[in-house]
């Protein structure tokens, strides 16, 4: 199976790689699938108090190279976003994005995960 | 793409010697035809080449000619054993005995026979890939007609103690099949000197071009028998029908008559270079585990996991220049990794993160260092990526963690 070109960039030169201090109140951290699937994602966002858009965001992926790039793209597609228009990110938008053949779809539905996961850890810290 | 591929995907298959090619090429021309032509000098010619190939590939076995019945590949002598025997030792019995770590191509052929009435008891390994002697003996009861156990396995290239096995058999008075698809060629595989009676193998993996293969079927003390399962002529003494490919049993031939020549001296070379290999990553990267019995294994093949790092993920780095196999299956639909080492033991994280390198003929010592280098990077370049190596480094229990399997 070959991967598309833009697979290949994030695979190769990941955007946004890191961590953010998970103990801050403003940043929501997510992290779903598990080792034994092959699959494990944790993507943060750091938030800014005043205007409510995501300042900065994060992702490290234990995955194949779709899982990846997947991270990498959601975590590009974050940043300047308010929590709501984080929330519309669907994941077949990164399936079009990145060309996902239709084995790889999994890995677009976890960063979705991430993603709400995320938000949904930054939103209980600040209820 | 200006830089040269370096292939460690032997196990899978392997590239044909050019002396094979050499020889084939006439059988495509001038010498075409049909081997079951007896009116003929294209027939007769084409004929005298199959025995002649016959008698390379028996010559490289140990045994008689009249012994080798040719098929398209390990696939189906696979088959044409495992079936063939149910069908003819019928009134025998049906219960048959595999391992869970064997080719698809005898554990399917097993569970279709359960489907039509076939009782098959699947034995599992050890740790490092072996079967336990003692519960083989024990699983032979009066109705087995069959034991199948493959020489060598193709994931970790763990070679199984064939010369024990086939002791229980022939005091037990069971038929011994093996799939020796990994072995034939590589490591001496006399079958009567261990008791075989029925044995695949195949011409693409050791030099010989694909679409040909063989089943060893023992003729004497006792004489086997299998059930033709392809119809028709009655080519190979009635066992397989169907016109001969007869520029691939010539390469076949060739391939074998090679492989008996330069065994020895090829298995050493590939061993030197394969420890070098596993032995710098293991010495390199933490957290490297090698899988399957290292004692008792194939010279040219390691299989490794790198822990935390997914496997499909880690080809990635280094997959447009460098061809292994990797025993997650990320690229399949089930998301399943491999059933050979989950049977060793391994947890589903460590198949996912295993690599299989099989070297062979034509691997080169520079090709070796080169790989040594991109593997090392990939490794550290997923371990960068991955949340679990982190939190691994931070002493973090993932054993505690709640993963939301997927």
């Amino acid at each position: 199976m070959a991967y598309s070109e833009k697979v290949l960039d994030h695979f190769k030169n990941p955007k946004n790689v890191g961590t953010l201090d998970k103990s801050s109140k403003n940043v929501g951290t997510g992290l779903v699938g598990a080792p034994e699937c092959g699959d494990v994602m944790r993507l943060q966002i750091q938030v800014d108090d005043n205007t409510g858009v995501i300042e900065d965001a994060k992702f490290k992926t234990f995955g194949c190279g779709s899982a990846i790039a997947s991270s990498s793209l959601a975590t590009e597609w974050l940043k300047g976003k308010s929590i709501d228009e984080a929330l519309s990110i669907d994941n077949m938008t990164i399936v079009e994005e990145l060309a996902l053949p239709p084995v790889k779809i999994h890995c677009s539905v976890l960063a979705e995960d991430a993603i709400k996961d995320a938000i949904k850890d930054y939103q209980e810290k600040n209820k | 793409m200006s830089k040269k591929l370096i292939y460690l995907d032997n196990n899978a298959t392997t590239p044909c010697d050019p002396r094979v090619v050499e020889e084939m090429v006439p059988y495509f021309y001038d010498l075409h035809g049909n081997a079951a032509s007896r009116n003929h000098p294209f027939g007769w010619r084409s004929e005298e080449a199959v025995d002649y190939a016959r008698e390379q590939i028996a010559n490289l076995l140990n045994v008689d000619a009249k012994e080798i019945i040719f098929t398209s590949g390990a696939t189906e002598a696979d088959n044409l054993a495992i079936k063939g025997v149910y069908e003819m030792y019928a009134r025998k019995g049906n219960h048959i005995i595999t391992l869970e770590t064997e080719h698809k191509a005898v554990l399917d052929t097993c569970k279709k026979l359960e489907k039509m009435g076939a009782e098959v008891t699947y034995l599992r390994v050890d740790r490092l890939g072996r079967v336990d002697l003692k519960e083989l003996e024990a699983a032979i009861k009066d109705n087995t007609i069959l034991v199948s156990i493959m020489w060598a396995n193709n994931e970790t290239g763990v070679i199984q103690d064939m010369k024990a096995i086939g002791e229980i058999c022939n005091r037990k008075g069971v038929l011994l099949m093996s799939d020796a698809t990994q072995a034939v060629g590589k490591i001496p595989t006399f079958p009567k000197e261990v008791g075989i009676h029925l044995m695949a193998f195949t011409s693409h993996k050791m030099y010989g071009p694909k679409g040909v293969g063989a089943l060893f079927v023992n003729r004497k003390n006792p004489r086997v028998k299998v059930t033709a399962q392809m119809d028709g002529g009655g080519h190979e003494r009635g066992m397989r029908s169907g016109t001969l490919n007869v520029p691939g049993i010539v390469g076949f031939g060739k391939a074998a008559e090679l492989a008996q020549k330069e065994m020895a001296e090829e298995a050493q070379r590939l061993s030197v270079l394969r420890d070098k290999l596993e032995k710098t990553l293991c010495e390199s990267l933490e957290e490297t585990y090698i899988n399957g019995d290292v004692e008792n294994r194939m010279p040219h093949v390691t299989n490794i996991s790198f822990k935390h790092v997914e496997g499909e993920g880690l080809m990635m780095t280094f997959n447009q220049e460098i061809g292994v196999s990797s025993g997650s299956a990320c690229t399949s639909a089930s998301l399943e990794p491999s059933y050979v080492l989950i049977a060793l033991g391994l947890g589903d994280d460590l198949a996912h993160s295993s690599i299989r390198f099989s070297l062979g003929r034509f691997t080169t010592e520079e090709e070796i260092d080169y790989t040594i280098e991109e593997i090392s990077n990939g490794v550290n370049h997923m371990r960068n990526l991955s949340p679990i190596w982190e939190m691994y480094k931070e002493g973090v229990d993932l054993d505690a963690i709640e993963w939301t399997a997927h």
